[in-house]
């Protein structure tokens, strides 16, 4: 029969199944896939805190996003084209982010009646015509993945678990993507078990002959490559790009690597893919708890060593303490903090953005310290390199705020140049000639570096309040003003060193919405959207939230309306509103999923 | 990525002068109270420290917060006066990152022990190359005056009018049972004694602890003192010394036998046993070490003073140290062009 083959700009597809399913595995390899044909592409993988939740049930459906297409994509889609669904709990959770007429590829073997059950159906709904505004194909993967490896001795386990290369076999084909990235991986992946090699490339291979052969697939699809920018690119995660961003700094900084961290969700992969790079002189530590965790990176920065430490909800309240000490010592120390839904343990594995007034303003007494976040999945290498370079520059500690969409969503990044890096420089105190450790620098306020094992600078330094110049502890209170004030100054004065606010759109107009972190990707996307229509908005996104780009005031008094979008109740809308004293209206949904272009939109409607 | 090991490197030749105990004396004001058994310790390690052979520039303490945390101010090294119980993973954090420092800890019952007990048993089982002094004095001092968690039973202050309910901790038995590879205990008012160990721990390769009795003369005074006054302490206190019988009493007519399993005291002079028949202290016996410590918590039995334990592990920094190393061989030193496009990629022309 022959196939209709129909040129699509853009398209979302959504597996879904139990959390066992392997569909952040099968969601994973589509992305690489995806991404090496050169269609611009954002992902979401969205799964639940339990590892394995009991099979077929709602709370354990696992879900992962792509949006993909010949044009530029920046957010993993606010609906979804294709819904794969592996079972009927996979189906009822995520059939309301399918749009009407959307395709959904049902695996029949998973709608047993106990399935059913626990997903609440009465009837067999891919049976009972409730879905018919959809475009229904049913396909039986389970008895289809058996048929395939029928005269292999693998265990029905093992059969029953390599499905998910049948569905993405036809995904590949219904897309019209090759197989080859994905054979490679899994040559490698499994090149132990030369069964699981054979097995699962046969059952990729029989998904894909099966959407050739099968009448039930009219139409094939295709997605020609995004117009991007000439250049080498790679598929990249958030928390991948964190810890690259780290070592590129350590490289151009000439210092040593230094994690000290706790394991927590979605901060991980962090310490995960530093481990795996010793060779750069990366010394990981996985601590006790959060506090040996930031305290222990504290003790590496004292010893002259880039250090860090990353975590997450929870684990930012706990490293509290920790930030003030560094703050006393005036240490270069970067802090990255996933953020996650809270409060308390909250949503460990959704993102949030609500830690922005924790993160400026969370600690006892008067201690500032520079707060950065990074825009999108790739941005994290930069503002991570950033970090870097305010925090050995001003020794300060510095927190860079991401989320759990950022960490774990994809996109491809063009590589940078190495040598287009800036170098960052430090240095360390070596002459004992009038040394004290609490001299400043003229320009950046910053005191010097000196590092145990320098002959002649021996000194105490500590968390009491210490003399100007000269460190010592002194309580004196014409003293401890100054240091407040000082300590305030230096990071205040980080404003001059800091890229200017730049909007997208118009200089001025009747609406700028305001951004920060990870909502990047779905407010471009919904003012571009307006401005196609006419209408005048502008997006300024801000990546400096503590001190703030120096222009940001004026740019503010250019627009009749301020609109502050976030995924929190109204934070950065705080800050502002205090600084400028100007009115601002705020967008705020706490969802645990990122913003959909398409609410802000309905928004921006509303205001003009 | 080689700015330290510059450093380290630059000053590999720098011979250490032939320091006396008030080269490790800084010019800060110490501010304990007078009559602090810190007194004693601050100077005994200050006497300890010219003997090791170590550039002062090489030496760090560092400490958490209370009265014995404040220490490194006193010390003419590098100093580093941390948060409340910390002192351990901050330390642990600059042992990992610079090998080549000698790195000490001070710190306190409640904060090595309360605040801070979670980092200790870490760094014990971990075994990091460093020295842990713990000041017991079984009170909280900068606080003026609350039960610590080393603070015997019913015990009343402050915090406690009606006396404590809650059993203390007994600091060697916790070390060696975080499996600490140097266990010592030493006393303030016994000079001599606590230079020694302090010169043992000194010598340890690995975590060393030493618990040190020290008296607070504000809040606690004389906690300590069947232990360390001349009427009391021969009777109380057992030395103990590697390969030597367990013999104690003014006229060392008294031994530590075992019982199976429990120590006991036996008279050497009546007759009935001899010096033959006393446990002979081996620092390397896991098993013997637990029962010395326990001693503490025997009514009538003298305590234990001396290295309780000792044995050789290896080193937490080194195995890091050893695992940068290995990856640096396989797969050659970090080249960053590579690592940004290694696996999949794809050009647009």
């Amino acid at each position: 029969m022959a196939k209709v083959l129909e040129n699509l700009d853009e398209v979302t597809i959504r597996f879904a199944g139990d959390s066992g399913d392997g569909m952040q595995l099968t969601g994973m390899q589509f992305t690489s896939t995806t991404a090496l044909v050169g269609n611009d592409l954002s992902t979401l993988p969205d799964y639940p805190a339990e590892i394995r939740a009991p099979a077929g049930t709602l709370f354990g459906v696992s879900g992962f996003q792509i949006h993909f297409g010949s044009t530029e994509i920046n957010t993993p889609g606010d609906i979804c084209d294709v819904l794969v669904a592996m079972n009927p709990a996979a189906l009822k959770v995520n059939l309301r982010a399918l749009s009407d007429g959307g395709i959904i590829i049902a695996n029949t073997d998973g709608f047993d009646s106990k399935n059913l059950k626990l997903a609440g159906y009465q009837s067999n709904p891919l049976e009972d015509s409730s879905l018919e505004k959809y475009r229904l194909h049913a396909v039986s993967i389970t008895k289809l993945t058996e048929n395939a490896l029928a005269d292999t001795n693998l265990s029905p386990k093992v059969v029953e678990r390599s499905k998910n290369f049948f569905a993405l076999g036809m995904m590949y084909w219904m897309y019209s993507r090759p197989l080859e990235p994905t054979l490679r991986w899994i040559e490698d992946k499994f090149k132990k078990s030369p069964e699981l090699v054979e097995a699962n490339i046969r059952v990729l291979k029989a998904g894909h002959a099966y959407g050739e052969t099968t009448e039930i697939f009219a139409v094939r699809y295709e997605v020609k490559p995004a117009h991007l920018q000439k250049g080498t690119y790679r598929s990249i995660t958030g928390n991948e790009a964190v810890a690259w961003g780290l070592i590129a700094a350590s490289v151009k900084s000439n210092l040593d690597l230094f994690l000290g961290t706790y394991p927590i969700t979605p901060a991980s992969d962090i310490l995960h893919e530093l481990s795996k790079h010793k060779n750069f002189r990366i010394k990981t530590f996985q601590a006790e708890d959060e506090i040996a965790g930031i305290t222990s990176a504290i003790g590496a920065s004292y010893g002259g060593a880039l250090a860090v430490t990353t975590t997450s909800g929870p684990g930012m309240a706990l490293k509290t303490e920790g930030f003030g000490l560094a703050v006393m010592l005036e240490i270069p120390l970067i802090i990255v903090n996933v953020q996650r839904g809270g409060p308390s343990t909250g949503l460990p594995t959704k993102t949030e953005q609500a830690d922005l007034l924790q993160a400026v303003w969370g600690r006892n007494g008067e201690a500032p310290i520079p707060v950065i976040a990074a825009a999108t999945p790739s941005d994290c290498f930069t503002m991570a390199f950033e970090a870097a370079r305010i925090a050995l520059k001003y020794m300060t500690p510095v927190i860079l705020l991401t989320d759990g969409y950022l960490a774990n969503g994809a996109e491809p990044w063009m590589i940078p140049q190495v040598s287009s890096l800036p170098n960052i420089a430090p240095t360390f105190a070596t002459n004992p000639e009038g040394f004290l450790p609490y001299s400043r620098d003229e320009k950046t306020l910053s005191r010097p570096w000196a590092i145990p094992g320098t002959p002649g600078l021996e000194h105490r330094i500590g968390g009491l309040e210490k003399q100007h110049e000269t460190g010592n502890i002194n309580y004196e209170p014409e003293n401890h003003e100054f240091m407040v004030k000082m300590r305030q100054n230096k990071i205040d004065g980080i404003a001059d060193d800091i890229p200017l606010a730049q909007v997208e759109g118009d200089e001025k107009g009747e609406l700028l919405v305001i951004g920060w972190g990870g909502t990047y990707g779905a407010i471009r996307t919904a003012v571009e959207a307006k401005r196609r229509e006419g209408k005048s908005v502008s997006h300024l996104h801000l990546k400096h939230l503590n001190p703030l780009p120096k222009n940001l005031g004026e740019i503010l008094l250019k627009y009749k309306n301020i609109l502050v979008a976030e995924i929190n109740l109204g934070q950065l809308v705080k800050i502002l509103r205090s600084k400028y004293l100007l009115p601002m209206l705020s967008y705020n949904r706490v969802l645990g999923l990122p913003f959909k272009a398409n609410d802000i939109e309905q928004k921006i409607d509303e205001i003009l | 990525m080689h700015l330290v090991e510059e450093l380290i490197q630059s000053n590999k030749n720098f011979t250490a002068e032939k320091y006396t105990a008030k080269d490790f004396s800084s010019d800060q004001d110490v501010r304990w109270c007078p009559g602090c058994g810190d007194y004693s310790i601050l100077a005994q390690v200050q006497r300890v420290m010219p003997e090791l052979g170590i550039p002062k520039h090489n030496l760090v303490f560092v400490s958490g917060i209370g009265c014995s945390s404040r220490f490194p101010y006193y010390m003419d090294t590098y100093g580093f006066h941390g948060i409340h119980g910390r002192a351990t993973a901050i330390a642990t954090g600059l042992k990992i990152a610079r090998p080549d420092l000698t790195v000490w800890v001070a710190t306190g019952d409640g904060d090595g022990l309360s605040i801070g007990g979670n980092h200790f048993i870490h760094v014990c089982r971990r075994n990091v190359n460093m020295k842990v002094i713990l000041f017991n004095n079984q009170i909280y001092g900068l606080t003026k005056g609350q039960y610590s968690p080393t603070s015997e039973f019913g015990k009343v202050t402050k915090s406690s009018p009606q006396g404590t309910v809650d059993q203390p901790f007994n600091p060697t038995l916790l070390a060696l049972g975080a499996e600490a590879s140097f266990v010592a205990r030493t006393l303030d008012r016994d000079p001599k004694h606590l230079q020694s160990v302090i010169r043992r721990a000194a010598e340890h390769q690995g975590t060393a602890f030493v618990e040190i009795y020290q008296n607070c003369n504000v809040f606690n005074d004389g906690a300590f003192f069947p232990f360390t006054e001349k009427e009391t302490k021969d009777e109380n206190v057992v030395y103990l010394e590697h390969g030597k019988p367990m013999v104690f009493g003014k006229q060392k007519d008294k031994g530590i036998k075992l019982e199976g399993f429990t120590p006991t005291v036996v008279s050497l002079s009546d007759g009935k046993y001899s010096v033959n028949d006393l446990i002979v202290h081996n620092e390397n016996d896991t098993m013997l070490s637990f029962i010395l410590a326990r001693m503490s918590s025997i009514p009538n039995l003298p305590r234990p003073v001396g290295v309780f334990y000792k044995v050789q592990k290896p080193l937490y920094e080194v195995e890091i140290e050893r695992q940068v190393q290995t990856a640096i061989q396989k797969n050659g030193e970090g080249d960053l062009e590579k690592l940004l496009n290694h696996g999949e990629t794809w050009t647009i022309q």
